[in-house]
């Protein structure tokens, strides 16, 4: 172990770095661009019946096709990684915007008109915090799903857990097959976990329906 | 070569799934009748699943070794959640009256699961199969890396000789492998669920 | 006041509101009724804008409210739905306080509007102010309901069948919370309902309506007296006067629902039923199903020990009436006799219930005041 360490340890450190960030970016960007477009859609849930039977084929596009073709046009920067596990991150939150802020019961729409709120107070103090649990549930969907596509960015040479996994693969290195493996799947829980936590922060406890 | 990609694709996913129903039915089952256990199934299938599906087969390689039995395992594991769950979800949401007359005729517990609570449960149990096939047909992309081959090679293949062609249409295989397992799957489940008592899917 | 000027509203070819004039006064609290589909929730509707009219104008206090910003006109006006509508994200603080909240009001005073609230209706801002709505029974949720409407003190208040979600108790206590909070606060009400009950209870006035016009606006003894037509008639039923209404015979005032037993029974099994019913005599019929007479617990207690069956302890004294019989002649049996009730028969000597004191008094309580289920 400590011979292990000793050998790999600067480079399972800076991957799981980069693993990291690859993710946080990747899935802030996803949040905030599938959260306004899921309002959106929900604002005009006629053309939002024919958008999202579309998005859901888009949705069975292996991530590793993402970063295929992005590398082809973009070259083997960074930001590649991020565009790609950026665009795959995006359905599940998006999906579950939508479907949450549709799913408000018409009751409360009209309770909040008649107490006066603006259209845009209902969305912000009735229909958003109601959809938040499936919001949640569609960013943990997203978040665990990029930290598992993150592990491709090491096909395109650019870092991460996956080039341990990659170079351990490749060169019958069981050691370092496990030491990409384990803090990969150790930050998938942990991200689930923290998302959990966040969602108990988020919603009271008479509002959690386990939506999964 | 394509159709010798499509077809050993779908053998790993056809073979993930079947050996998900025989151990994850079960699971269900038993996580249903012992609650001891049931936290410790659920928790546990909970964690593959989150697991990165290349972490989760490069470990199994260590111990399996290269080759298609990792990656059926690996597929098997990660799609455990959708079934056990739903198998478990389903049996449990069985109308507790149903259950007492049944227990009131003098059937016993297994008969009882067997010939009124599984046919209950059936539909929703579909719909985890259902769940796990489709996303296992993404998944198996992974087993390229782990000598696998599938579609995944292709275009991985397509990925590193900058072919086009060749990454276009192992996505387009996919897509359609997926859209078209969901939609037979989807049809069958209606059917199912119109046969039943309405109610909604999980 | 609120004053309609010909409005019309209609859904593709069905005509909701057929030209409607109409005036409801400050302070009043108005009740609008009629059949499902006549208008009245539509007609609710149009006064603080959740509904368009097609035609005609609608005034508050002589202002043409479709001149007033639609945001600004519902804060000023207090709204409760049916389902109630508390947001299940809010506590119940939270949710008293939304409106003034959208004023802009301090933090202090949105407080302090709660507390006062919250005692209106007894129940401690301690217990209650934090809980959520799914802790809370259907009628405290709708008690809050209303308090929301009433938080940021709008001279008018809306309710759309408020109640009509709950059970008929709980209704009744909430009918006469919200009576009372209007005759305190002096707000004008306008409350829409399909039943009459309700809107005798409550209205000052009952506004009527059928197929989108109003056929009668009457105080509610006014409505009672003078229906203006058979809808009325029978939307009031049990209410108006001209049924023929007072019982007449035996048979009007008798509970039906009475224990017998043949006279070959069992001492011991006699004595169990009148345990079991918690009674002290029992009806006693022959084997045709006519009536033998009574036998009553004192008499078995004396006599009984050594016997078999109850056939001797039979015995006829009891009063006995016939269906058909007048019912103040069965009244003064039942009242200068000693015996606790009346046996009523049918023609053929079978039994058809008793006549006691309180079936009387219940009786004639229905015909007073209708069915107290």
């Amino acid at each position: 172990m400590s011979h292990f360490l000793a050998l790999y340890g600067k480079r399972l450190s800076s991957a799981i770095v980069t693993h990291f960030w690859y993710v946080v970016v990747s899935v802030v960007f996803a949040f905030v661009i599938a959260f306004i477009l899921g309002i959106l859609l929900s604002r005009m849930p006629k053309r939002a019946n024919l958008i999202l039977p579309v998005i859901s084929v888009f949705q069975t596009i292996p991530g590793i096709v993402f970063i295929g073709l992005l590398f082809l046009y973009n070259g083997m920067v960074p930001s590649t990684v991020v565009i790609a596990l950026t665009i795959y991150a995006i359905f599940p939150i998006l999906k579950n915007t939508y479907v949450g802020i549709i799913n408000v019961s018409e009751n409360f729409k009209e309770a909040a008109r008649g107490c006066g709120m603006s259209p845009f107070q209902i969305l912000m103090k009735v229909e958003v915090p109601l959809a938040l649990p499936s919001i949640i549930t569609g960013l943990r969907i997203s978040t665990v799903y990029t930290v598992s596509w993150a592990v491709l960015a090491a096909m395109i040479g650019l870092g991460g857990l996956g080039e341990l996994i990659y170079a351990g693969v490749s060169s019958n290195n069981n050691a370092l097959i496990i030491a990409g493996a384990i803090p990969a799947a150790i930050m998938a829980l942990l991200f689930s976990l923290a998302i959990d936590f966040l969602r108990k922060a988020l919603i009271p406890k008479q509002l959690r329906r386990d939506s999964k | 070569m394509t159709l010798d990609m499509i077809m050993s694709h779908l053998y790993l996913v056809l073979a993930a799934v079947a050996l998900t129903i025989i151990i994850g039915v079960p699971l269900g089952i038993l996580a249903y009748f012992y609650k001891s256990v049931r936290k410790i199934i659920l928790w546990v299938v909970e964690v593959l699943q989150t697991m990165p599906a290349l972490a989760l087969l490069g470990i199994i390689m260590v111990f399996l070794g290269a080759g298609k039995a990792t990656v059926v395992i690996g597929l098997l594991l990660y799609s455990l959640l959708p079934v056990v769950q739903n198998t478990y979800v389903g049996l449990s949401e069985v109308d507790p009256a149903i259950k007492e007359v049944a227990q009131g005729m003098g059937m016993t517990k297994l008969y009882r699961l067997w010939h009124v609570e599984m046919p209950i449960a059936f539909p929703l149990i579909f719909t985890g199969i259902r769940i796990a096939a489709v996303t296992s047909v993404g998944t198996a992309v992974f087993a390229t890396f782990v000598g696998g081959g599938g579609l995944g090679s292709l275009i991985y293949r397509g990925i590193r000789v900058s072919n086009m062609t060749m990454i276009m249409s192992g996505t387009l295989a996919l897509m359609v492998m997926a859209v078209g397992c969901d939609g037979i799957m989807s049809h069958i489940e209606k059917r199912l669920y119109r046969r039943f008592s309405p109610r909604k899917t999980i | 006041m609120i004053r309609f000027e010909h409005v019309s509203k209609r859904y593709g070819e069905s005509l909701i509101l057929d030209d409607l004039n109409l005036e409801i006064a400050t302070g009043e609290f108005t009740v609008l009724i009629g059949p499902s589909g006549c208008g009245k929730t539509t007609t609710l509707k149009t006064i603080n804008r959740l509904i368009e009219p097609d035609k005609g104008k609608i005034f508050i206090d002589d202002q043409d409210i479709s001149q007033i910003d639609k945001v600004k006109l519902r804060r000023s006006i207090g709204y409760v739905i049916q389902q109630i509508g508390l947001f299940p994200n809010m506590t119940v603080e939270q949710n008293i306080s939304v409106v003034p909240k959208l004023l802009n009001y301090e933090k202090a005073r949105c407080n302090k509007i709660v507390r006062e609230l919250l005692a209106l209706v007894d129940m401690p801002y301690e217990e209650y102010a934090h809980k959520y709505p799914s802790e809370m029974s259907g009628g405290q949720q709708q008690r809050i309901g209303v308090l929301r409407a009433l938080a940021a003190s709008p001279p008018i208040v809306l309710m759309d069948e408020p109640f009509g979600a709950l059970d008929p108790m709980t209704r009744r206590i909430l009918q006469d919370e919200v009576s009372k909070l209007q005759k305190k606060l002096n707000k004008t009400i306008v409350f829409v309902t399909h039943d009459m009950d309700e809107a005798l209870n409550m209205a000052d006035k009952i506004i009527f309506m059928n197929k989108g016009k109003i056929v009668q606006i009457a105080a509610p003894e006014e409505m009672l007296e003078n229906p203006a037509d058979d809808l009325i008639r029978s939307f009031m039923g049990k209410h108006s006067k001209d049924q023929e209404a007072l019982p007449q015979t035996a048979a009007d005032f008798m509970r039906s629902d009475i224990y017998s037993c043949y006279r070959n029974r069992g001492v011991r099994e006699a004595i169990q039923q009148m345990a079991r019913r918690k009674v002290d005599t029992l009806l006693v019929k022959n084997l045709d199903d006519t009536y033998a007479g009574t036998v009553s617990i004192k008499s078995i207690r004396n006599h009984g020990k050594d016997l078999k069956t109850i056939e001797p302890l039979i015995t006829q004294e009891n009063a006995v009436s016939y269906v058909d019989e007048d019912a103040q002649i069965c009244f003064d049996k039942l009242l200068n006799g000693q015996d606790s009730y009346v046996v009523v028969l049918n023609h053929d000597g079978t039994i058809a219930g008793i006549v006691t004191k309180t079936s009387m008094a219940k009786s004639l309580a229905d015909a007073v005041w209708g069915d107290s289920q």
